[in-house]
């Protein structure tokens, strides 16, 4: 199922966890009470396993933050249970890492103290400065490590708030459409980025996207999000593919072009 | 009773670098891959602040300086009798001789002692009152009716109770100030802890952050800016209440020399009073402007 990356162990030279496996148990999320319900999520139920970079597709509004939420302990389910490792996500979770669609650094905060906000508790101020320093040069921005967040441009941000995540050492990273708000180039840049840090720190991450490109481009697995009207309200999945192939992935391959097609199809759009 | 003009001018500039900051980190977004040069985005450059600082000086001085030649020409002309309106030499005279046996000195210290004194007291609870209140939804429902009647009272109505139960003494007087130095703080920091960045906030939480460790890396500086628009209320409504303190009980300060020299009928120092009320509030005005500026350009 998982495709078992190269060079793992390069990874423990920035001294990170490991990665877990997790599973969402029946999941179901409901918002409002009496008429004004609203359920957004039903009956989610699939398991990652460590170290699988899974995405997670669908609509816009299908509930697919909803999930990394529950996953991070954001939000609590109304019913089922995310389980990271054999235990459950009870309130803020330190097993995970979240970055979100936009950076949301401190503003007041060069980068280098922004993505300190991320170690993990305990960390002692040596250690802490030197994993900030090999997270700095990881993703690019040793030379920007004293500027503020509105010094710099929205892709060096983003990858500053990829860095915070990284700094908590994360057993799971979710990225809630990280790369969304970015431009094209930007975000091919992004995406390799994102597999050269999944190499050199394999942690388990699920990655929400809109984007079909992006997922066939970075995932093991992809699961696809919808709405079956018949079996009541709520978005549930509504198929899970496999990605062919070993990353880096060429980009133009013709498997993953018919994929493409028949995934845009499940979305709804007609691909041709 | 310039202050609170001065203020709203002051946080208008406040507001428009924060604009000026926000269309930049827009326009930086918007270029983000083309370069990904680091684009240096400044609201305003050092040397633009110099130039116009300078400029604003002496334009500023040209209303002082014409009031000033319009009142010696008032009382020389002979429009207002000296009683009315002595001319400035007189109050300059008043001045070197009150300086010279010491009083001038003695009432300016004692007032500002007081302010000081009763901004520090109010401002301090102000903000711990106001980050409570901002910050626990309990706290504000248990506390935000009570103090919001009790600021509706209008101050003065404090001054026959607080006299009765502190006599007429330092206590009373600084309470007075306290209780208007408070509430100021105490809005604008409740009110400005309630919308802080929901998304920071939540950031934050994700990364473990919480309770005090969240107010100080998140909370708090998030709202400087709007603390020192709270600061600088409370420091003109010190100065208000002073006087206000001061005009109904009292034996030094400038309040003090306000009423003695109305009952002497020396208008000279009564003028006198006046214009360093002005003087000393506008430049404790000006010394937290600049603290102001200097954590907005910190912190914003």
């Amino acid at each position: 199922m998982t495709t078992v990356l190269p060079s793992r162990s390069a990874g423990t030279a920035l001294g990170h966890a490991a990665a877990l496996p997790l599973s969402f148990r029946g999941l179901r999320r409901t918002f409002g009470t009496g008429s004004a319900a609203h359920t957004v999520l039903r009956d989610v139920t699939f398991d990652v396993a460590a170290g699988e970079v899974l995405a997670i597709l669908g609509p816009s509004g299908c509930g697919k933050s909803t999930l990394l939420r529950a996953a991070a302990g954001l939000d609590s389910p109304s019913a089922g249970s995310v389980v990271i490792a054999d235990f459950p996500v009870q309130g803020i979770d330190s097993r995970c890492a979240f970055a979100f669609q936009e950076p949301r650094l401190l503003p007041w905060h060069t980068l280098q103290a922004n993505i300190a906000i991320g170690l993990p508790t305990g960390c002692s101020a040596s250690e802490g400065k030197a994993k900030v320093a090999r997270l700095l040069e990881l993703v690019g921005l040793e030379r920007f490590a004293k500027h503020r967040p509105r010094e710099v441009s929205g892709g060096m941000a983003q990858r500053a708030s990829l860095a915070r995540a990284l700094a908590r050492n994360p057993g799971v990273l979710l990225l809630d459409e990280p790369f969304g708000a970015l431009d094209a180039l930007t975000r091919i840049r992004m995406q390799d980025l994102l597999l050269n840090i999944h190499r050199v720190e394999p942690a388990t991450v699920l990655l929400v996207t809109h984007d079909v490109d992006e997922a066939l481009q970075l995932a093991d697995r992809i699961i696809v999000l919808g709405n079956h009207d018949a079996n009541g309200p709520g978005a549930t999945i509504v198929r899970t593919v496999e990605v062919p192939g070993g990353r880096p992935r060429d980009r133009a391959d013709a498997e993953l072009a018919q994929l493409r097609v028949s995934l845009l199809q499940t979305l709804g759009v007609d691909g041709h | 009773m310039n202050q609170p003009g001065e203020t709203s001018a002051t946080s208008t500039s406040v507001a428009d670098a924060r604009a000026a900051a926000a269309t930049a980190t827009m326009a930086d977004a918007a270029q983000a891959g083309a370069t990904e040069a680091p684009a240096p985005a400044r609201g305003w450059s050092p040397a633009g602040v110099r130039s116009r600082n300078w400029a604003r000086l002496p334009l500023g001085l040209i209303i002082p300086a014409a009031l000033l030649a319009a009142w010696q020409l008032a009382s020389s002309s002979g429009l207002f009798t000296v009683v009315q309106l002595p001319p400035p030499v007189m109050v300059l005279e008043a001045a070197g001789e009150l300086l010279e046996r010491g009083e001038l000195g003695i009432h300016i210290a004692i007032s500002t002692q007081r302010v000081l004194i009763g901004f520090l007291v109010g401002a301090a609870l102000g903000l711990v009152l106001g980050a409570t209140v901002g910050l626990s939804k309990l706290a504000d429902a248990l506390l935000a009716p009570t103090i919001g009647a009790l600021r509706a009272v209008p101050s003065l109505a404090w001054v026959p109770l607080l006299i009765l139960w502190m006599k007429i003494g330092e206590d009373s007087k600084v309470t007075l100030i306290i209780i208007g130095a408070f509430f100021p703080v105490f809005t604008t920091v409740s009110l400005a802890l309630r919308h802080v960045d929901r998304n920071l906030v939540e950031a934050a939480r994700a990364f473990g952050l919480k309770g005090i460790r969240l107010l100080t890396t998140v909370q708090l500086p998030a709202v400087v800016p709007a603390v020192f628009s709270g600061l600088r209320l409370a420091l003109a409504q010190a100065w208000l209440f002073l006087v206000a303190a001061e005009l109904i009980a009292s034996s030094m300060g400038l309040g003090f020399l306000l009423i003695d020299s109305q009952n002497n009928g020396r208008t000279d120092r009564l003028l006198l009073a006046i214009v360093m009320l002005a003087v000393i509030g506008k430049v404790t005005d000006a010394l937290l402007g600049l603290a102001e500026k200097w954590a907005v350009k910190r912190w914003a």
